[in-house]
């Protein structure tokens, strides 16, 4: 069934018709054309889907847009702010976080949800909140890194 | 050779990391096109039949907007594959394996399209069905493709010396069997590719992730019955591949070409990742004998080796990867007499084809497994055995090749290693602290505890380190014609355009070969605009595969560097009147005069006056790999130009109580020539040892009758951020002639070691050596594999 759902995409307050029952992800790829949110499995377990949505890390391909109505979604276009990219984008480049960069935008955005709840997490802590992202190239530990060093620059500055 | 670099070998992110990390970069499903059709793959649920009947009438009569393309839509070649032309774009005779696709369904609504697939009646006959691949050359066995007459896709012997009389000096002899299994390649992004008509005669283009867009453009071209100049391929950022996205990606491409050109609009094949693992290539399962002599001193002297490999239902890359294996087979050991017979056979399993590591990973497993019985039966430690009768300068290899001109590094990649992880002390002592009590460990004996046995708790981890080395030919080797291109042209501010024909995989090609170009024309490399890759602008390379980009792709670029660096040398002289060339400095996007302060002039103001008076400075640099040869009677031959020396060390911690083993630590120390970008290099080895633990621990797939069980990643288990503990990469840098300052692989033997160091790594734990992969669960309780008998497990099935 179609009905209008208002929501908040990356700062600014959106509302569409759309079908209820379409995945959170097909909405974002589809109807607002955030493309860099990645689809690798469909069943929840590789995170290249992740957004957050209401602070939390998500896999957007398990949502339904019928359950977003009111919520505050963050996806990976969203993180970079008046043209400055966030210091885990930064660091994920200098570190070498990303090869391929098809999971990229997904493990951004659950250390970004980590982040938002824990503001110096250590490592065991930043693999346990990226165990639900695959990475078939890096072998994580450049990630783990990237991550463990946005921590560390956040709480200098 | 030149030593201060300035840019070669520092870390260097790479060029693309930007547009990746804000979600921008464009993955084949990113785009569309206004009109864009998607197309369905129909298969059966068969695994071996004969086609009777395809019938569309139920299809067409209630879905009118749906379009059907099969075999009768193919103009030129029905068949294609990269050596046997085996494999059909669509089935039209027969299914040999359940990925087998018979028609496609064109449309413009995807769920429409994927509930339609029901109204296509297809009357099959069941044939019987031959998995196991030992089997495979039995008389009375099924034949796969009956135009082969039989199902020995290839058999490649290789003889040196006498192995009886080899045999026969020796005072030990072993005979070992050991098994390895099916695997995924697993790249985040599964299968996507979009074919566009262009306007009028011009042809078609593709737009996918493909691995190899030129080979993608052949098999297109072939199919569609059109000149190459007619199929352009070009590549979208691409999830991964790994060696995965050749042959699926080039008949997908085909797939989606012959609709498009059917219905005059662009279509879009993009697959779940079910339907990715069900048709796409694997890595080859392999069976191995072993039969190893030695000397009571542990000098090898004989070694006859037995191998099949499991081809699956198309001989895709199986003739090079198994190639590969008969050249490596006895391992960085000389031996003086050696029988080596490597087969790959058809079943109707899933076919397998390029995999990272490619033909390596199985003998690897086998050989290095081997060394440590040796080293146990005689007291030695593995160091020793290695050490031994490891490849030295000069040495002699199975195929008769004399190892020269380049550094044989060997024994110092396997002593770094030892020194770093403190290999001996470690090994000695948790060899003493195996024994376990209550429970004797004896091999072919398993851990399962009876009622009233238990383990001390304290007792339950036990700890264990272990190592593999290896050696690796570089390039394609006699397997092919070995020579890259790479286009480059200054424009007139000093930027610069880059190209290989080697293609960017995700594993950082562009960002390399930026630094090489950068190097040489002493500008930053953040000045080079490396350029889509797209077989209209560039030449033919060959594949991007066997860890070659670097050394021949690199050799290229380099090549096209100096090249263009010599035609500015000519009008730097000119501008400044001088004559001698050699006092002439390209550094910091500066051209300066050696002992002459006053001459000082930018990068940029030389190539515009350059474009002012009419110099070419767009050129194609060339760079061709010396020749090799093979006698494929014998097996004897210079099989590679040169070669790549690695050693890991594993160490790790077994739950006897549960089966599980975790991995604390990977010491890896690799000779990859000079390593071009430090941070690439490191991500290679970080990424590649995480496979290879996959490999030993945890991937299988286990296909029933040829059908997959593990088709998505709740089944199929990939390493996560937690399974892994310390990974510790060194580098050694060996000086070689060839490629760019003697740059040359590195992608493969990250991996290809890691299992082999894992299993000798429990069995130092444990004492228990296992000859099967992957060393799960119940590989460690109970010695065997628990089998699915049927389907019903798992998610989707
Ligand atoms: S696509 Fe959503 S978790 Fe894999
Ligand atoms: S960078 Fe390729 S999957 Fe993570």
């Amino acid at each position: 069934m179609k009905s209008d759902i208002e929501l908040n995409i990356n700062g600014t307050a959106k509302k569409i018709f759309v079908e209820q029952s379409k995945r959170l992800l097909d909405v974002l790829r589809e109807n607002f054309l955030l493309t860099g949110t990645k689809e690798g499995c469909s069943i929840g377990e590789c995170g290249a889907c992740t957004v957050v949505l209401d602070g939390e890390a998500v896999n957007s391909c398990l949502i339904l847009i019928g359950q977003c109505g009111g919520s505050e979604i963050i996806t990976i276009e969203g993180l970079e702010k008046d043209g400055k990219l966030h210091e885990l984008q930064k660091q994920f480049i200098d570190k070498g976080a990303i090869q391929c960069g098809f999971c990229t935008p997904g493990m951004a955005m659950s250390a970004y949800a980590l982040l938002l709840k824990n503001n110096n997490p250590g490592i065991e802590e930043i693999k346990e909140a990226i165990e639900g992202n695959l990475c078939r190239c890096t072998g994580y530990k450049p990630i783990i890194d990237a991550v463990h060093s946005a921590v560390k620059e956040l709480n200098d500055s | 050779m030149k030593k201060d670099f300035k840019y070669v070998g520092k870390s260097t992110p790479r060029q693309d990391a930007f547009e990746k990390v804000t979600g921008q970069a464009k993955f084949t499903d990113d785009y569309y096109f206004p009109g864009m059709l998607h197309a369905v793959m129909v298969r059966t649920k068969s695994s071996h039949a004969k086609i009777l009947n395809v019938d569309y009438t139920r299809l067409l009569a209630s879905a009118e907007n749906i379009i059907v393309c099969d075999h009768n839509d193919i103009i030129g070649s029905k068949k294609v594959g990269p050596i046997k032309k085996d494999q059909p774009i669509f089935c039209y005779d027969k299914i040999v394996t359940p990925g087998d696709v018979v028609c496609m369904l064109v449309g413009g609504d995807i769920q429409e399209l994927l509930q339609s697939r029901e109204l296509v009646d297809i009357d099959l006959e069941e044939l019987p069905v031959l998995t196991e691949p030992l089997k495979a050359l039995d008389i009375d066995s099924p034949i796969i493709h009956s135009e082969n007459g039989n199902n020995l896709i290839n058999h490649y012997p290789l003889r040196k010396g006498n192995v009886e009389k080899g045999f026969s000096e020796s005072d030990h002899i072993i005979e070992q069997h050991y098994s390895t299994q099916l695997i995924e390649h697993a790249y985040l992004e599964p299968e996507a590719v979009i074919a566009i008509p262009l306007e009028g005669k011009k042809g078609i283009k593709i737009l996918g992730s493909i691995q190899n867009p030129h080979t993608t453009r052949k098999v297109v071209a072939s199919v569609l019955g059109l000149p190459l100049t007619k199929v352009r391929a070009v590549q979208a950022e691409i999830g991964g591949s790994f060696g995965g996205k050749d042959d699926t990606m080039n008949i997908l491409a085909a797939r989606a070409a012959v609709a498009a050109l059917k219905t005059g609009k662009p279509v879009k094949i993009k697959f779940g990742r079910e339907e990715s693992i069900v048709e796409s290539y694997k890595r080859h399962p392999y069976n191995l004998h072993y039969k190893v002599g030695f000397t009571k001193d542990g000098l090898l002297k004989a070694m006859k080796i037995d191998i099949t490999a499991d081809g699956g239902a198309y001989s895709s890359m199986s003739p090079f990867v198994t190639w590969r294996t008969v050249v490596q087979a006895t391992g960085p050991y000389q031996v003086e007499n050696v029988c080596t017979d490597v087969k790959a056979v058809y079943t109707n399993n899933p076919y397998t084809g390029a995999m990272r590591g490619f033909g390596s990973p199985q003998p690897i497993f086998a050989q290095e497994s081997l060394m440590d019985e040796i080293a146990d039966i005689l007291g030695k430690s593995p160091l020793e055995i290695r050490e031994l009768n490891g490849f030295k300068a000069g040495s002699i290899t199975a195929s008769g090749q004399k190892l020269v001109d380049h550094d044989i590094n060997l024994i110092t990649v396997l002593n770094e290693a030892a020194i770093k992880s403190e290999f001996d002390k470690k090994w000695q002592l948790h060899r003493k602290n195996k024994k376990i009590k209550n429970f004797q460990i004896e091999e072919n004996n398993n851990f399962l505890l009876s009622h009233n046995e238990f383990v001390e708790p304290n007792e339950t981890i036990q700890k264990g380190i272990g190592l593999a080395v290896s050696y690796r030919g570089c390039s394609l080797g006699a397997e092919g014609i070995d020579a890259a291109a790479a286009y480059m042209s200054v424009q007139q501010d000093g930027s610069v355009y880059l190209i290989s024909g080697l293609a960017e995989n995700g594993q950082g090609l562009k960002t390399t070969f930026s630094i090489i170009a950068a190097e040489v024309l002493g500008i930053s490399p953040d000045h080079i605009q490396y350029l889509e890759q797209d077989t209209g602008i560039v030449p033919d390379s060959g594949p991007t595969v066997a860890s070659r980009s670097t050394l021949m792709g690199g050799g290229a670029v380099k090549n096209a560097a100096e090249i263009l660096k010599s035609r500015l040398k000519e009008i730097v002289l000119n501008f400044w009147n001088v004559k001698n060339t050699e006092e002439i400095i390209f550094t910091e996007n500066e051209i300066l005069l050696r002992g002459d302060e006053t001459k000082r002039v930018s990068f940029q103001e030389i190539c515009s006056l350059a474009y002012s008076k009419g110099v070419n400075l767009a050129v194609i640099g060339w760079y061709k790999g010396p020749n090799v040869h093979w006698d494929e009677e014998t097996g004897q031959g210079s099989a590679y130009f040169t070669y790549v020396y690695g050693c890991q060390v594993a160490e790790v911690s077994v739950n006897v109580a549960t089966g599980e083993v975790y991995i604390d630590k990977i010491t890896a120390v690799h000779d990859a020539g000079k390593v071009i970008n430090k941070l690439g290099a490191l991500g290679q080895v970080y990424g590649g040892v995480t496979q290879g633990a996959g490999y030993a621990l945890w991937e299988e797939i286990s296909s029933f009758d040829g059908k997959i069980k593990e088709d998505n990643f709740d089944q199929y288990l990939i390493p996560t951020s937690r399974d892994i503990g310390e990974i510790e990469p060194h580098f050694i840098e060996g000086e070689d002639i060839y490629g760019a300052w003697g740059a040359k692989s590195l992608g493969e033997p990250t991996l290809e070691l890691t299992a082999a160091a894992i299993s000798n790594a429990i069995k130092n734990a444990t004492g228990k050596r296992f000859f099967n992969l992957p060393i799960n669960l119940e590989e460690v309780l109970l010695n065997r594999k628990l089998k699915p008998t049927d389907l019903k497990r798992g998610s989707t099935n």
